[in-house]
């Protein structure tokens, strides 16, 4: 990996980061609306995967999505605005946490419905097929995702087209409160890959180089025509399943050994350490990102509502 | 000429697809083997394998394909063996296709078409139901039920350049009777004139534009697919006991065509609903409470519906008929509400 795609790769993370912590405060200090579901601890995984996408390609994303959304390119001052369910906001307030998408960098939307995004992105995959535009498309969705219908359809249905689809599961372990082992019965949902007839890799997603390396692989791959795989990323995530909820169900050593392995300080440490990156770059990068989202709370606080029935224009074009 | 429906239906694809390339289709059995209904016979010959796609049988994927594909620069032509089995896709096109565009603030639009047939034909529950009302009551999807192949042909072309997603109803004893099976039940050799050809020249059909099919003074049926032949076919029964009915095809549920049901109410002061969707909470039900709320002072007496009864559609051929209405049932209804003075 060369020095600049280190860097960008920890500052990806760090923007996600900071974003998940400004909402936190935010949603625990005044009145946001409605729930958001964050991606503390998984933050690996999006920026390892989309540091190989352009914004022609494609992702489909989940209610987990925030993440994506960044690593994808997103206008965070419309991410935050949306969040503030603002006229400015990327959906026009229409949309909130759990459906920001940005179809101006390929975001085609988180998804609230679990697996909904998988089929959605086999068919943009289809189109960057059909059109031999020689784009991709990733789907993002969690352990729990991949006990839907809609995997098992979506993953055959790409492979038998060789769709160039990669199919990137973020197993943090748990769906909602239920540990994925009590409702999976194998270890990795890579293995699955075995049933479509396409590569099934396992990364861990608590370290951005190892996501970084395979996921380019795949893409690569899928790049060439050579068709989908499954990408399974062994990750956590640091809060509860929503919100302030507090994860009783998982015990508290359980995170604190997974917090060891925290993938933006693994790698800031190994930017310092092994690639002799300074340490006041790395602290102006951070505090460049904290000003990045900072000013997306200044415009977000700043746009105005939406009109009361604005949301009749949308039904239909 | 097109003289029935699944051959404008195909003359509508192959325009289409000729017109823009962008127009591609998908669903099970459709390409080598030309449809269980042979709606896209000659298609995958003629435009290819990558414009015709055999698919698994998974409708969640085939409906999520296709939400996909439209919202990246595709647009597609997704045909369901019969609409029930669109319940296995019901993510797909109600939380998905249907709210794409409102969620994401109006950044997409998702431009694609969902073909699939309906009604009773002797195959019990799960291969009869009429499911129009399920989708009218999701907002963002539009809803078209063709009765003749002239509307079918110029609906579907509206349907395809249309940039929503469609849900478009074909009725199977509308067909023609074209099956791999042998000949299927159909009741296009007993149809009159009103079962009109599609000309093979270039035309569209707007949606929420209903068309009366049959004009009259005395009572309104109100009818879609396969009930506008049977609304007049009780009409000329009427006929010879001195009542002209007004048969008012919707065409399309979604956009409704508010203006020419309350037109033809206005002038009648009869109104019946004639749809074979079970009774309760249907587009019929739809239809009635418009009348009730911004018709009601035209009314000589209640609005009537003449739907199927609630029930899954029974096997037993006596039983299926007794269950999902005929002509004699809106003939019967006719003849009740012009007791009304």
């Amino acid at each position: 990996m060369n020095p600049e795609t280190a860097l960008e790769l920890y500052r990806t993370m760090v923007v996600m980061r900071k974003f998940e912590e400004k909402l936190f405060y935010l949603f625990s200090t005044r009145a946001m609306p409605g729930s958001m579901h964050q991606y503390n601890g998984q933050e690996a995984v999006a920026a390892g995967v989309c540091a190989h996408l352009s914004r022609d390609d494609y992702i489909t994303s989940t209610h987990r999505g925030h993440g994506h959304c960044i690593a994808k390119g997103a206008d965070i001052n419309a991410v935050m605005a949306e969040m503030f369910a603002k006229s400015t906001g990327c959906c026009r307030g229409m949309g909130g946490s759990m459906h920001i998408a940005d179809f101006n960098v390929g975001m085609l939307g988180a998804n609230a419905i679990v697996a909904g995004g998988i089929p959605i992105a086999v068919g943009a995959g289809w189109s960057c097929s059909y059109l031999k535009n020689g784009n991709v498309s990733v789907a993002f969705f969690g352990d729990g995702a991949a006990n839907e219908g809609a995997f098992h359809e979506a993953l055959n249905l790409a492979s038998v087209w060789q769709l160039p689809v990669v199919f990137v599961c973020e197993n943090n372990l748990y769906g909602f409160s239920t540990h994925y082992r009590r409702v999976t019965n194998i270890e990795n949902i890579a293995d699955r890959a075995a049933a479509y007839g396409i590569p099934g890799i396992v990364a861990d997603g608590m370290d951005v180089n190892d996501v970084y390396e395979k996921g380019g692989d795949c893409i690569q791959r899928a790049r060439d025509g050579k068709g989908p795989a499954i990408l399974e990323c062994k990750t956590y995530r640091f809060r509860g399943h929503s919100r302030f909820e507090p994860a009783v169900y998982r015990g508290k050593d359980e995170l604190e050994e997974w917090k060891k392995r925290d993938p933006i300080v693994v790698w800031r440490k190994a930017l310092r350490d092994d690639m002799g990156v300074a340490e006041k770059k790395l602290t102006a990068l951070e505090e460049d990102a904290q000003m990045v989202i900072d000013e997306s709370v200044a415009f977000a606080e700043s746009g105005p509502d939406p009109e009361p029935a604005a949301y009749k224009e949308c039904i239909f074009k | 000429m097109k003289t029935t429906i699944v051959q404008a239906l195909r003359q509508g694809l192959i325009e289409e697809m000729k017109r823009d390339d962008r127009v591609v289709l998908l669903g099970e059995d459709i390409g080598v083997f030309g449809g269980a209904y042979r709606v896209t016979e000659g298609l995958y010959e003629q435009f290819g394998e990558e414009r015709v796609r055999d698919t698994p049988i998974s409708e969640g994927a085939i409906i999520g394909a296709a939400v996909g594909a439209a919202m990246t620069g595709l647009i597609p032509v997704a045909e369901m063996q019969f609409n029930d089995f669109i319940a296995c896709g019901m993510d797909q096109l109600c939380n998905q296709a249907a709210k794409m565009r409102s969620m994401m603030g109006g950044q997409v639009s998702v431009p694609m078409v969902l073909r699939a047939p309906m009604g009773a034909t002797g195959r019990a529950a799960q291969h009869s139901q009429c499911l129009e009302g399920w989708f009218m009551h999701c907002p963002g999807l539009k809803v078209v039920l063709p009765s003749t192949p002239y509307d079918a042909k110029g609906l579907l072309k509206t349907a395809i350049r249309d940039e929503n997603p469609v849900v478009f109803l074909e009725h199977k004893m509308l067909y023609g009777g074209a099956s791999p099976g042998g000949k299927a039940k159909s009741a296009v050799g007993s149809l009159s004139e009103a079962y009109a050809p599609a000309p093979d020249e270039e035309y569209t059909i707007p949606f929420g534009k209903a068309d009366i099919k049959r004009e009259g003074e005395d009572v309104t049926v109100v009818a879609t697919s396969f009930m506008v032949h049977l609304a007049l076919e009780a009409a000329e029964q009427l006929k010879t006991e001195g009542v002209e009915a007004e048969v008012v095809d919707l065409r399309t549920l979604v956009p409704l065509d508010r203006e020419s049901i309350l037109a033809s109410v206005e002038k009648t002061g009869r109104i019946i609903v004639a749809m074979e969707e079970v009774t309760t909470a249907g587009a019929a039900a739809e239809v009635a409470a418009l009348i009730a709320e911004e018709g009601v002072f035209y009314l000589k007496g209640p609005v009537k519906r003449v739907c199927s009864a609630d029930t899954p559609i029974p096997f037993a051929p006596a039983m299926e008929a007794d269950a999902v209405p005929g002509s004699d049932d809106i003939a019967r209804a006719i003849r009740e509400v012009m007791e009304w003075e």
